[in-house]
């Protein structure tokens, strides 16, 4: 799923430092099930702007309301009657979500509450951690389910780079190196030869750096 | 000589059978190319050449390929230094034939320090390529006068390709593999990390041997000698992949103040000695960070001078 980390409060009362009514608007994609912007999370920045905007003297008035995804049309049609009668609109859906209100109603503001970091899983209770880079050619089958592009600092198709030490990537001892893991596993295994091979430099059209992207279903366009 | 790639001094003194000696100087932190000139000057006639790092551990420098330039220009040879964190495939073969033109022979294929360890921590990372594809690249616009993309270079550029390789990394090994598939991939020449643990050196060695590697490259044992205590703990403690025994941190200790520095030296001398010795080693490299002036004392005390004159 989409992993997203709350913004600062400072950043979110600068957005909304001329505004006297706002929504804040939630998901219950992705965001609710990392625990950054569902119902829940809705409810926490509600009230603690409402404290802050309270302390400067100057209140705000916020209303709450959570859709089941801000990445679909259909969805974001929900809050249609509403909007407008807002000075701002907080969305604390991914990076997507702001773009879609402010696709279909482009007479109001959206403003993101949250950081999109990346694609990723819950590696334990309330840690979240990347696996995927989505760079459109997954090779993740030619290193026994470890994705090197998303996972080694340099996306290295040959590794460990010579900064791999007791497990761990030069950048930090917080993060794991993949290509340690991934070595460990083709030895321990037998499969040496697959990390013999020389593999092909990668095409990164499919990647962000062949320019924005787009999913086409034929059978489901009319 | 025959059968040379690219005709560089060091690929001339390697083949030829010498035990080769290079050196390694940083660009300065700006332009001033009088403080660069002098610290080369310290290492013309004392090496076969010298590396020139590009922006090593990711601070920003003079670039690599023109202070390779200002070495030909003072007269001495440099291994110009390219790392895959900074460029794009199109500004890397750019690079190559840029200081191919400008007379450069020797290329140092890396990866790169992750910028995280740098000045600019903010930067955007690249590494469109490996180091591993980056040597296959270099060898392909060599040996078949192509671009990656097949199209082809009007005058090729003709380098002796090098590569690095640490023995010290994790998973140890794996390290001998990594290093066979530098060789496979067009590495000439290897230059290792610095090399402090002689037992697992020794270790490494034997398996590369063992593998025959060193009848399919020039091994370059990596040297740095310590300066003080201080640079040894650091470099124990905070530098990734760095190996350094309790027992030379010891030794630095118990020379006592004001003599660190000499038993640095003396370690560092010890260590060729041995790396003269040491089956499928072809030469030293000597990176003597910052101490470029204490290089020609080493060479010396090391048995190098004069060093031979190829034709």
């Amino acid at each position: 799923m989409i992993i997203a980390d709350r913004k600062p409060l400072e950043e979110i009362m600068q957005m909304v430092k001329d505004s006297n009514k706002i929504l804040i608007l939630g998901c219950k994609g992705c965001v609710t099930v990392c625990n950054v912007g569902g119902a829940k999370e809705v409810g926490i920045l509600s009230s603690i702007l409402k404290i802050a905007r309270k302390k400067e003297g100057r209140p705000l008035e916020v209303d709450e309301k959570t859709i089941e995804r801000q990445c679909d049309p259909e969805y974001i049609a929900q809050v249609k009657e509403i909007v407008a009668e807002y000075d701002a609109v907080i969305s604390m859906a991914c990076g997507v979500g702001p773009q879609f209100l402010s696709e279909a109603y482009p007479t109001q503001r959206f403003f993101p509450a949250v950081n999109t970091t990346c694609f990723g899983g819950a590696t334990q209770h309330g840690v979240w951690s990347e696996r995927c880079a989505g760079c459109g050619t997954c090779v993740i089958h030619f290193y026994d389910g470890m994705c090197p592009v998303a996972r080694c600092s340099k996306s290295l198709m040959h590794g460990p780079c010579g900064g791999s030490a007791r497990g761990k990537c030069e950048i930090s001892k917080d993060v794991d190196c993949i290509w340690d893991m991934i070595v460990k596993k083709k030895m321990g295994e037998g499969h040496l030869e697959d990390l013999m091979t020389m593999k092909p430099t990668k095409d990164w059209r499919t990647a962000r750096d062949g320019g924005p992207r787009k999913s086409v279903r034929e059978e489901l366009v009319q | 000589m025959k059968d040379l790639k690219a005709g560089s001094n060091l690929e001339k003194v390697l083949k030829a059978g010498h035990f080769a000696f290079t050196g390694e100087c940083g660009p300065p932190k700006g332009a001033n190319i009088a403080h660069l000139k002098e610290k080369i000057a310290h290492l013309r006639g004392v090496v076969d050449s010298v590396n020139i790092t590009d922006n090593q551990t990711a601070v920003v420098r003079m670039s690599s390929w023109a202070a390779s330039t200002i070495l030909i220009q003072e007269g001495l040879e440099p291994n110009f230094q390219m790392v895959c964190r900074d460029r794009n495939r199109l500004a890397i073969q750019s690079d190559i034939l840029g200081v191919y033109a400008m007379g450069v022979r020797n290329m140092l294929c890396l990866s790169g320090d992750h910028q995280t360890f740098g000045n600019h921590p903010q930067a955007k990372n690249v590494y469109d390529i490996d180091s591993m594809q980056l040597i296959s690249l270099v060898k392909k616009m060599r040996d078949e006068a192509k671009f990656m993309n097949d199209e082809e270079i009007d005058v090729a550029p003709k380098l002796f390709i090098g590569a690095a390789a640490n023995p010290f990394a994790d998973p140890f090994e794996f390290r001998v593999y990594r290093l066979a598939m530098k060789i496979a991939a067009g590495a000439d020449f290897i230059q290792t990390q610095c090399i402090y643990n002689m037992e697992k050196f020794r270790n490494f060695m034997k398996l590369a041997v063992d593998m025959g590697l060193h009848e399919r490259a020039f091994i370059l044992a990596g040297v740095t000698p310590m300066k003080s205590v201080g640079m040894a703990q650091y470099m124990a403690k905070s530098v990734p992949g760095m190996d350094v025994p309790e027992s030379l941190i010891k030794r630095l200790r118990g020379a006592g103040k004001g003599k660190v520095a000499e038993e640095g030296i003396q370690f560092a001398v010890e260590q060729i000695q041995e790396f003269k010795e040491m089956k499928g080693i072809a030469g030293v490299h000597l990176m003597a960070i910052e101490w470029e002036h204490r290089v020609p004392e080493i060479a010396e005390r090391a048995g190098f001078l004069p060093r031979p004159k190829v034709e």
